[in-house]
């Protein structure tokens, strides 16, 4: 049906058919009346009081979610119960590389605009890393100026776990340990262990974050 | 005196109204009190009561619709008042949507707007529901594409695909940015809705956040390092509010010093909140010339007195003035709008069993769905925590699952096959169960 023949139908479904103006003004009005009936019917039944109304970002995400592949480095949690998917946790166990043995958690908040806005991924545990400030910011390309809707949590996921296997010392947000990374290598890698074991690197004190290796 | 103006003042629109021409469509029916019809039973609802939402209900109230509705969560700010001229200097701080409503009652007599001084997505459907036409005057996705699943979640399909048109409410969408701005007009299950043009709107500007701390060059980098690097270090555990003034001035300061560590000039109070809050200055022209082709149209659905438009015109005032109109298609299968695909089952049938038929059915062939249904979600494949927490519902009816209805629509993702090549859909479905009785909904249509 195109555009100009449906919008003559709603019109003449619609009052202001020619025969209801017609006749005389109480039928328009039992007519408007009626109709009137019919529409909060239909909203009653169809509306069913409060029935939640998922955006189309909402389904977008469950879709990414019902399809996650997570490598064995990854578990992921949902605090609010399998039905609100928007506000989650994933936990990393790097199995090789500088930061292997520790673990480290990342919140997601996904907004309803998603995926034409990219997740909000902030580090909870405090690491000594050249890609993830001590406030827990990520320089990660993927979560800005390089997100596309085709992308999905999947690949953002990866990206996350290429921090820690390929931590890189050329977008730094912890300058100092970029500098380290550097220079020192060496250097960077003890800093790394004794940042996980808790301890003290330069001025800046790190709880401990170690665990055990990763398990299924 | 009120009476003889308000006549003279309606000589133009009841022209427009009661004769015929070469552009109007086949149904109109030109009435010397067609107007008088219009505003005693069309009831308009306008989303917003700012720079679109001021022009809006003059141009509506002076058009002769008189039951109209007004909804707007902010309150008056002394930057509006360039452009929203219902609002004065002693209006600050007040609720907009009930200032602007009041001034329009006092100007124009016979016109009822009632204002709402809250959230959208606060209002119950069945608010929405009442409305023949909905104006959008909004400055967000987020928003209009709340308003579009609301108006497109009362469509409903026949059997052959076909939009029930009393469930249809249509919408003018109107949106302005500094010299530039679109109206556009949505007939859910006819013209595209706002999700199904949605790939219409470019990527938002954003920084890498190591050029933000590392290599600034723009004044717009250090007004970003400040709001969300420095913010988070100097007050962490605070979230920043973009519409509190000391939190704007300290913002304002830091990327002043930023810039001035890197010899960057150009950092200025508005350019920070133009950055931080993602604001272009905003022209009262544009806002009427928008608002004026959204009245126009509103006008044209309810009285049918002149084509509408179809369906999306851009307006770019920057240099000269251009204006187009698109004739934009619907996605067919628009998650949103879209009538998705029709699948009969009987109530006895479990989401275990349902899953399964959707591998086979001939419009679907899909393996492995999740299955959702308005939010809940019945069953997910993945990942293995969810999966756990859903398995229990495989063995129960769809039937209950879905609340013991006759018909509705969930949606599943999962793997379907294409010319050989495999891939992920998400699919929109409408589930009917065979031998129950449908309710009020099931209304007789031609």
């Amino acid at each position: 049906m195109d555009f100009k023949q449906s919008l003559l139908s709603y019109l003449s479904h619609h009052c202001f058919l020619r025969s209801c103006f017609s006749d005389s003004s109480e039928t328009m009005i039992n007519l408007f009346k009626i109709k009137g009936q019919k529409r909060e019917e239909a909203a009653n039944a169809v509306g069913r009081g409060n029935v939640k109304k998922q955006s189309a970002g909402e389904l977008r995400l469950n879709k990414d979610i019902s399809e996650l592949n997570l490598p064995n480095t990854t578990s992921i949690c949902f605090p609010n119960g399998k039905d609100e998917l928007m506000n989650f946790e994933i936990s990393i166990r790097p199995d090789e590389g500088y930061y292997f043995g520790g673990m480290f958690t990342f919140t997601f908040q996904v907004s309803p605009s998603y995926p034409h806005e990219p997740p909000k991924v902030k580090c909870k545990t405090k690491v000594y890393h050249p890609n993830i400030d001590l406030e827990g910011n990520v320089c990660l390309n993927i979560l800005r100026e390089d997100w596309k809707p085709v992308l999905n949590i999947n690949t953002v996921i990866y990206g996350l776990n290429l921090l820690f296997s390929q931590p890189n010392d050329e977008d730094p947000l912890n300058h100092e340990a970029a500098a380290v990374l550097r220079e020192n290598p060496k250097l960077f890698e003890s800093n790394v262990r004794r940042a996980m074991s808790g301890g003290y690197v330069g001025q800046t004190y790190f709880p401990r974050c170690l665990f055990g290796p990763p398990t299924r | 005196m009120a009476e003889v103006a308000t006549e003279g003042r309606w000589k133009d629109v009841d022209r427009l109204l009661s004769r015929h021409g070469n552009l109007v469509s086949a149904e109109f029916d030109p009435r010397p009190n067609l107007r008088e019809d219009i505003g005693e039973y069309v009831k308009v609802l306008v989303v917003g009561a700012g720079g679109l939402g001021c022009e809006l209900l003059k141009d509506l109230a002076l058009s002769g619709f008189k039951n109209i509705d007004v909804i707007d969560m902010d309150t008056i700010e002394v930057s509006n008042l360039n452009r929203q001229f219902l609002f004065r200097l002693q209006d600050v701080g007040k609720s907009k949507a009930e200032v602007a409503a009041k001034r329009v009652m006092e100007r124009v007599s016979g016109v009822n707007i009632v204002p709402h001084f809250g959230r959208i997505e606060d209002k119950e459907l069945d608010f929405y529901s009442n409305f023949d036409i909905i104006v959008l005057g909004l400055d967000s996705i987020e928003a209009r594409s709340y308003i579009n699943s609301v108006a497109c979640g009362f469509l409903e399909y026949d059997a052959d695909d076909n939009a029930l048109l009393e469930t249809v409410k249509p919408m003018v969408d109107g949106g302005t940015e500094g010299f530039k701005g679109h109206a556009r007009v949505i007939m859910p299950g006819t013209t595209p809705c706002f999700e199904c043009n949605i790939w219409l709107f470019p990527p938002q500007v954003k920084f890498p956040l190591c050029t933000l701390a590392e290599t600034p060059r723009t004044p717009a980098h250090c007004i970003e390092y400040a709001h969300l690097i420095k913010w988070d270090e100097a007050h962490s555990g605070k979230a920043f509010d973009a519409d509190n003034p000391d939190h704007m001035l300290w913002v304002y300061k830091e990327a002043l010093k930023r810039a001035e560590l890197f010899g960057i000039s150009g950092v200025t109070y508005s350019l920070t909140q133009g950055v931080v809050k993602n604001i272009i200055p905003a022209i009262a022209s544009t806002n009427a010339i928008v608002s004026a082709a959204c009245a126009l149209e509103a006008l044209k659905i309810v009285s049918g007195c002149s084509k509408t438009l179809s369906n999306y015109m851009t307006y770019n005032g920057q240099e000269g003035t251009h204006i187009k109109v698109t004739d934009f298609f619907r996605e067919t299968d628009c998650l949103v709008c879209g009538p998705g695909t029709l699948i009969e089952i009987e109530p006895s049938v479990t989401l275990a069993e349902f899953i399964e038929k959707l591998e086979k059915h001939p419009d679907v062939l899909m393996s492995k769905a999740s299955v959702t249904h308005r939010g809940n979600n019945l069953y997910m494949q993945a990942p293995p925590v969810l999966e756990e927490m859903t398995r229990s519902n495989l063995n129960l009816a769809l039937y209950d699952l879905l609340g013991k209805v006759a018909k509705d629509t969930v949606h599943v993702s999962g793997m379907t096959e294409k010319n050989g090549k495999r891939s992920s859909s998400l699919r929109k479905l409408r589930v009917s169960f065979k031998g129950v009785s449908a309710g009020p909904t099931d209304m007789d249509t031609r």
